[in-house]
């Protein structure tokens, strides 16, 4: 506004040819003199996103959490009440599936991460420039497939007369029954999310500069000390980093429990998903609102173990 | 702007409310499309080319694995980004109730006529003498076996609640199964005096619910999609299950050794209807769509594909001319008194039909069936 105004006076009181210039030159000037002015422009489309897009559904999804369906007509009541958490407490059935919920979203967060870990040695200590270059596009290439496809292939590796037993037999060993089980969606979610620890594990053992390693080796530690009080204490902000993504990714997922599970497979997603298509969209929301509160504080306690200079 | 989308939205209905006169005379000139959600294997190219063809009217139709997902579908948006629905019984009247489907003029559908007597104007889309849509197609829900797994071959429902096939029994991923079991019972435990698996009173029901827990864990996978139970059955993760002819004539021409069939203690049913949205962009398009799938040919074609009983038993001897046997092995034609062994889904509500209030909603089913998954 101001630097229009500007650029309007420049137009009447200076020769011509020379007003846009004059005029860059004061708005310049202008940012100089307030630096906030220029972060707020910077800032201002993201911003207007960010609030708009972004937080205002997350504040509709938490107040409809707060109403309820009429059940003949399907038609949302606006009457305040908490009835859906009440639904969420008392029954032992939701207790469960949160439960699984996060404790599969753990387990596949700590297979990542002793996945993750040599891997992402090897990457930035051990591989040269070739070697590297290979093992990063190796990494990164599932990324680029169908999440749905890998999930189907899985379910055709682990079904009983799938690779998996197939393989076993000819090993002449018993048969691992695990498709359509809870082990089958570790297993899946392990392998589908596994990139996004190896990528901030690696780039935190890329940042240890090596003459850690070597003053560690002069001052007498071996290797296991080495690793255990100089690597591993520096590269556990990447892990934690990582384990936001693993850990948040699998608390929101429905796809892969549905396809690959078995009779007790029902992850948070799957319930919501199961509510909305019974038009329980107030009850979705309440349930939606546990991995958003299970996600704060975990973010807190990231932040805690420094996972977010690691980023 | 949201504000007034919603107010929008809440506006249609209350304008359409009162349908049940001024129905069509005559069919107009077709708009050019035609929106439908419908069932796996309702909308074939087989089909709906010719329509497409004859009318003009270019189908693009969306597959809903559930009642309850096509309850949705139609309600979404306001209602008007669909033309028509293949309800199922247990949608049906929901939709009438909720004002979502519009009242239809049968006498518009040539083959209408021509219909068994029990799907002219039957309770699940008429109401009150007013038509809320065209009957379709009908069968029953059936057990399916592998037939090498499972010796001898079995009789009874009771074989998807035995021991004998832990971890390999399959049943759908539905609220409306706990029907099935409540039928079960009816054979198996006569002191329950469940006379419809539809409409249970809080006994009845904890005793349904009570006998499915027992099954949670012989069960490998509750099956959301047809095609999740074909999975299962082609590699051996199952032997048994509660299916439709679809499957079985799927898993046949795959050449996977399966037999389906209706056990001892009946089964439940389905009797699916074309229905028109309240708000249709393309009613023209629609009535011709209804009076098409109505026809003897297409009728007997959707029977085959699917493995269902035709609503217009003038498509019998097509359905044998078509694949020799097969009016017979859907019951083409069947008499009145087989039609009426099938318990058809219906929408389960609190009003019995013994006058009393004290049977379990739909609600409660829904609510009961994603407890006992979770």
């Amino acid at each position: 506004m101001a630097a229009s105004l500007d650029a309007a006076q420049g137009l009447t009181s200076r020769p011509p040819g020379r007003p846009a210039r004059a005029a860059r030159l004061r708005l310049s000037g202008l940012f100089w003199r307030h630096p906030w002015a220029k972060a707020l422009l910077l800032l201002a489309p993201p911003l207007l996103a960010f609030i708009f897009v972004y937080l205002l559904s997350l504040v509709a999804l938490f107040v409809s959490s707060f109403w309820t369906i009429d059940p003949f007509t399907s038609e949302l009541k606006h009457v305040w009440n908490i009835d859906n958490y009440r639904q969420l407490w008392q029954s032992g059935a939701y207790h469960s599936v949160a439960l699984r919920t996060i404790g599969i979203a753990a387990a596949v967060t700590v297979a990542d991460a002793v996945l993750a870990f040599p891997l992402g040695y090897f990457m930035a200590r051990v591989a040269g420039g070739k070697s590297r270059a290979f093992v990063f596009v190796a990494v990164l290439l599932p990324l680029w497939s169908s999440y749905l496809v890998r999930v189907y292939i899985w379910r055709l590796i682990l079904d009983d007369s799938g690779v998996l037993n197939w393989s076993l037999r000819k090993l002449g060993l018993p048969a691992a029954n695990i498709g359509y089980t809870n082990w089958a969606v570790w297993l899946i979610f392990t392998y589908v999310w596994l990139p996004f620890m190896i990528l901030p594990v690696y780039g935190a053992l890329e940042r240890i500069p090596e003459s850690y390693l070597e003053a560690s080796r002069d001052l007498g530690a071996g290797a296991w000390t080495t690793f255990r009080r100089v690597i591993l204490p520096l590269a556990l902000p990447g892990v934690v980093a990582g384990s936001i993504f693993t850990f948040s990714l699998t608390l929101g997922d429905y796809v892969t429990p549905l396809l690959a599970g078995g009779a007790s497979s029902q992850f948070i997603g799957n319930v919501v998903y199961d509510s909305i298509t019974t038009q329980q969209t107030p009850f979705a929301a309440a349930f939606a609102a546990v991995p958003l509160a299970v996600m704060g504080v975990y973010l807190l306690i990231a932040r805690k173990l420094g996972a977010f200079e690691a980023l | 702007m949201l504000v007034a989308a919603v107010a929008a939205a809440l506006c249609v209905p209350a304008a359409s409310a009162g349908s049940g006169n001024g129905l069509p005379t005559s069919i107009g000139k077709g708009e050019g499309q035609l929106n439908l959600i419908a069932w796996e294997g309702y909308t074939q190219p087989q089909w709906v080319k010719p329509f497409e063809k004859a009318t003009g009217c270019q189908v693009n139709a969306k597959y809903a694995g559930s009642s309850d997902e096509m309850v949705t579908l139609m309600r979404q948006g306001g209602g008007s980004q669909y033309d028509g629905v293949s309800a199922s019984g247990d949608a049906s009247l929901r939709l009438i109730y909720g004002h979502d489907v519009a009242a239809v003029n049968p006498n518009l559908i040539p083959d209408w006529k021509n219909f068994i007597p029990a799907l002219k104007g039957p309770p699940h889309n008429t109401v009150k003498g007013v038509h809320y849509g065209i009957s379709l197609q009908w069968g029953p829900n059936t057990l399916l076996y592998n037939t090498t797994k499972v010796k001898p071959a079995p009789n009874s429902w009771s074989v998807i609640y035995s021991r004998k096939f832990k971890g390999k029994v399959t049943v759908p991923d539905n609220p409306i199964q706990i029907a099935d079991a409540a039928l079960y019972l009816s054979k198996a435990k006569p002191s329950l005096k469940i006379t419809d698996p539809y409409e249970l009173n809080s006994t009845q029901f904890n005793a349904a619910i009570s006998l499915l827990k027992q099954q949670k864990p012989l069960i490998k996978k509750y099956w959301a999609l047809a095609s999740d139970e074909i999975d299962l059955f082609k590699n051996g993760g199952a032997v048994v299950g509660a299916s439709w002819p679809y499957q079985t004539n799927t898993l046949i021409a795959a050449k996977v050794p399966v037999k389906d069939l209706i056990p001892k203690e009946g089964a439940t049913g389905w009797a699916d209807t074309w229905m028109m949205s309240a708000h249709a962009k393309h009613p023209n398009c629609m009535y011709k769509w209804m009076a098409w799938v109505s026809t003897p040919k297409v009728q007997a074609e959707q029977a085959i594909y699917f493995g269902e009983t035709p609503a217009n038993p003038k498509a019998c001897p097509i359905m044998d001319k078509l694949s020799k046997g097969s009016a017979a092995q859907y019951h083409c034609g069947a008499s009145a008194s087989y039609f009426d062994s099938i318990k058809f889904w219906k929408t389960p509500v609190a009003a019995c039909g013994n006058g009393q209030n004290d049977c379990m909603d739909y609600t409660k089913w829904q609510q009961a069936w994603t407890q006992l998954k979770g």
